[in-house]
């Protein structure tokens, strides 16, 4: 079994849902990638999401933008993220880590090159949000064979036939994108999210992550509720922003503890 | 007459094109797909676009000799397809309108467009404001700062010009920006694409539209001359002038077609826009095609003199003809256009587009070692106005 598919039976176990941070692999520093990781973890993750940055973050609001040209300005490519991967792996062999990011640093190294090297790296799971099912078969072929899972987004404009394009290609987890919009926006609808999820979990067997515009322990509690996984991103990258060097791993471990206190509650 | 029934129906010219986009944008693209294959068959639609291109853009543009370039220039004779002389000064008015009436039929009551020289932004608002839509403009910061004259042209026409302030601040990222518009408000808005990039089905549809500046010239040309022309030359960006004055003649072998990219300083200096010339394949904006980028799969910054060719990708289809050797990608300075950009002012009184004295350079680096009944069909896809405060800036002169 995979690493994600053994965090999500565990939980449910436990009775207990997912809580996957998200930050991107050099914003801050480097130095301070997997030191970030294992804080998040000890701060209750269960889940790592690494953003790759892209010079070109189409889907990403202004937040996410930001701490990619900042990364970028750390010249922070995939064959570092790799390696950030492998250190942290040294420590820690249980944290499932997602990387997500835009198809193009993955086209520059070549489908087989990324996923020999991922899977060498202890990485679990690959999330391109500009790789629909469609466009990608020779990526997912790459992907299977070196057992890393493919994460998919849906959307509320998903309509069945694209719910079930998804659902054939994913594994590990689906990530529900729980509002139109690009990441960190603020007009959230719970009612509408819940709703929508009971309507996937029609088509879709794999554990529902939610994710985009969740901003607090509040919010990550109650979608919770109905969700088996709460993906927190811009929140995060946005703390990340606001503090020094020296404080950064300190405020997002505090951050981190926050919402999996509320969401255990 | 066509060749190849390109793209297929997923999009692809080849390995390039397709639909790269967020799983929000996915939906929205496959109704805009069913809705161009149902119009762009329909009669009241092509009657409605045939009649707004007669008399509101002022089709069919002219074909008009420059005899005193060309004699100056000694050699080929010079034909240029005047696509300066529509309504609004370039040809984007061709792709906006036919975008427009489908957005119309699709009940999309706001219209968002990126823009770099300003020249889509402009036709985009116009239509916008004939129709009584709702109309919001991304533009780069620095091309707001290079075009001002077009960004008040825009604001008259009542359009909401949004300058974008991440990334190289040009027309790469105003797409991005047009791209995070779209997927938050994908149910009300309708994305006029500006040029033949893009994902699928806009390459194929913006170069339908423009196709009319092919179509049209392969009538003009043996009414004019008896004979359709050696090589065709048009500047290319993301490519939309030249796919629509090339596709119609993609069948005629013996026409020579030459897309002319932006060198900027010059393909050595690293710094330019000529992604066919000097870069690789990747996936940007929604398509695969020929991309700048870095090791790590980056975009890289570009440079030209020109708004409207600062673009690190290409339109697939481009990728594609140059792949297959049917069409030939060359690259000219920002000097080189310069040169042309004054010679046109100076021996036929026309002021074209800094986009278009790209392929006038071109035009006039081999017109002089061809012989004097060869033939070579300029695309003049722009007027200059928009550019004489570049162009000024770089004599030392202030307006």
């Amino acid at each position: 079994m995979s690493r994600i598919a053994t965090c999500f039976a565990q939980l449910k176990q436990q009775n207990k849902k997912a809580l996957i941070p998200f930050f991107t692999a050099g914003d801050p520093a480097p130095a301070l990638t997997v030191p970030m990781m294992h804080a998040m973890v000890a701060a209750g993750a269960d889940i790592i999401e690494l953003g790759v940055p892209f010079s070109d973050p189409m889907a990403d609001g202004p937040t996410i933008q930001r701490s990619s040209e900042r990364a970028l300005a750390n010249h922070v490519g995939l064959k570092d993220i790799l390696a950030m991967v492998k250190q942290f792996r040294q420590d820690n062999s249980a944290t499932p880590v997602v990387l997500m990011g835009y198809a193009n640093p993955i086209e520059a190294m070549g489908y087989e090159k990324f996923a020999t090297q991922a899977q060498a790296a202890g990485v679990d799971g690959v999330l391109t949000v500009d790789y629909p099912p469609e466009e990608c078969t020779a990526f997912l072929e790459c992907l299977t064979k070196h057992d890393l899972d493919p994460i998919f987004l849906l959307a509320p404009t998903s309509v069945n036939a694209r719910v079930a394009a998804v659902a054939r290609a994913a594994r590990g987890f689906v990530y529900y994108v729980s509002l139109k919009g690009v990441t960190g926006s603020a007009n959230l609808d719970l009612t509408a999210v819940q709703a929508r999820l009971a309507e996937l979990r029609q088509q879709i067997s794999l554990p529902l992550g939610v994710g985009f515009g969740i901003r607090d322990g509040a919010m990550a509690k109650a979608m919770s509720q109905f969700a088996d996984a709460v993906v927190i991103g811009s929140r995060i990258v946005q703390e990340i922003e606001n503090a020094s060097p020296e404080t950064v791993v300190a405020r997002v471990e505090s951050l981190v503890k926050s919402i999996r206190t509320a969401m255990d509650s | 007459m066509q060749v190849y029934d390109l793209p297929d129906a997923r999009g692809y010219f080849g390995p390039y094109g397709g639909v790269f986009v967020a799983e929000t944008l996915m939906q929205a693209l496959e109704e805009l797909k069913l809705a161009y294959e149902h119009f762009r068959f329909d009669p009241e639609f092509q009657a409605e676009y045939t009649n707004d291109l007669k008399h509101y853009v002022g089709r069919a543009s002219p074909v008009y000799f420059a005899k005193r370039w060309s004699e100056q220039l000694g050699g080929a004779r010079i034909y240029l397809k005047r696509e300066d002389l529509n309504h609004t000064g370039a040809h984007k008015i061709n792709n906006t309108i036919g975008q427009a009436l489908l957005a119309k039929r699709m009940g999309k009551k706001r219209v968002i467009a990126e823009t770099g020289a300003g020249q889509h932004g402009v036709a985009s608002a116009t239509v916008a404001a004939r129709m009584g839509m709702e109309c919001v403009v991304y533009m780069g910061s620095e091309d707001v700062k290079r075009q001002s004259p077009n960004v008040f042209r825009m604001k008259m026409l009542g359009a909401t010009v949004v300058p974008v302030e991440s990334g190289s601040k040009t027309l790469k990222d105003a797409l991005n920006e047009a791209m995070r518009d779209w997927v938050t408000n994908v149910d009300s808005t309708f994305y006029i694409i500006g040029t033949v990039a893009g994902p699928h089905p806009y390459p194929m549809m913006v170069r339908d539209f423009q196709s009319v500046i092919g179509h049209e010239a392969m009538a003009q040309m043996p009414a004019l001359t008896g004979r359709q022309p050696d090589a065709i030359i048009a500047c290319v960006g993301g490519g939309s002038n030249a796919m629509g004055i090339f596709y119609p003649y993609l069948g005629l072998e013996e026409v020579r077609l030459i897309g002319v990219e932006a060198a900027g300083l010059g393909l050595a200096s690293g710094k330019h826009a000529a992604p066919l010339n000097a870069g690789t394949p990747g996936v940007l904006h929604g398509n695969r095609t020929y991309l700048m980028q870095d090791e790590n799969g980056q975009i890289i910054e570009t440079h030209s003199i020109s708004a409207g060719l600062d673009y690190p990708g290409v339109g697939p289809e481009h990728a594609w003809l140059k792949d297959s050797g049917r069409a030939e990608y060359v690259a000219v300075t920002d000097q080189e256009a310069l040169e042309a950009f004054h010679d046109l002012c100076r021996f036929e009184g026309i002021i074209p587009a800094l986009e278009s004295s790209h392929a006038l350079a071109y035009a006039a680096k081999i017109a002089p070692s061809m012989q004097r009944d060869q033939i070579l069909l300029v695309n003049l896809s722009g007027r200059g106005d928009k550019d004489i405060n570049t162009v000024a800036s770089l004599s030392g002169i202030s307006l």
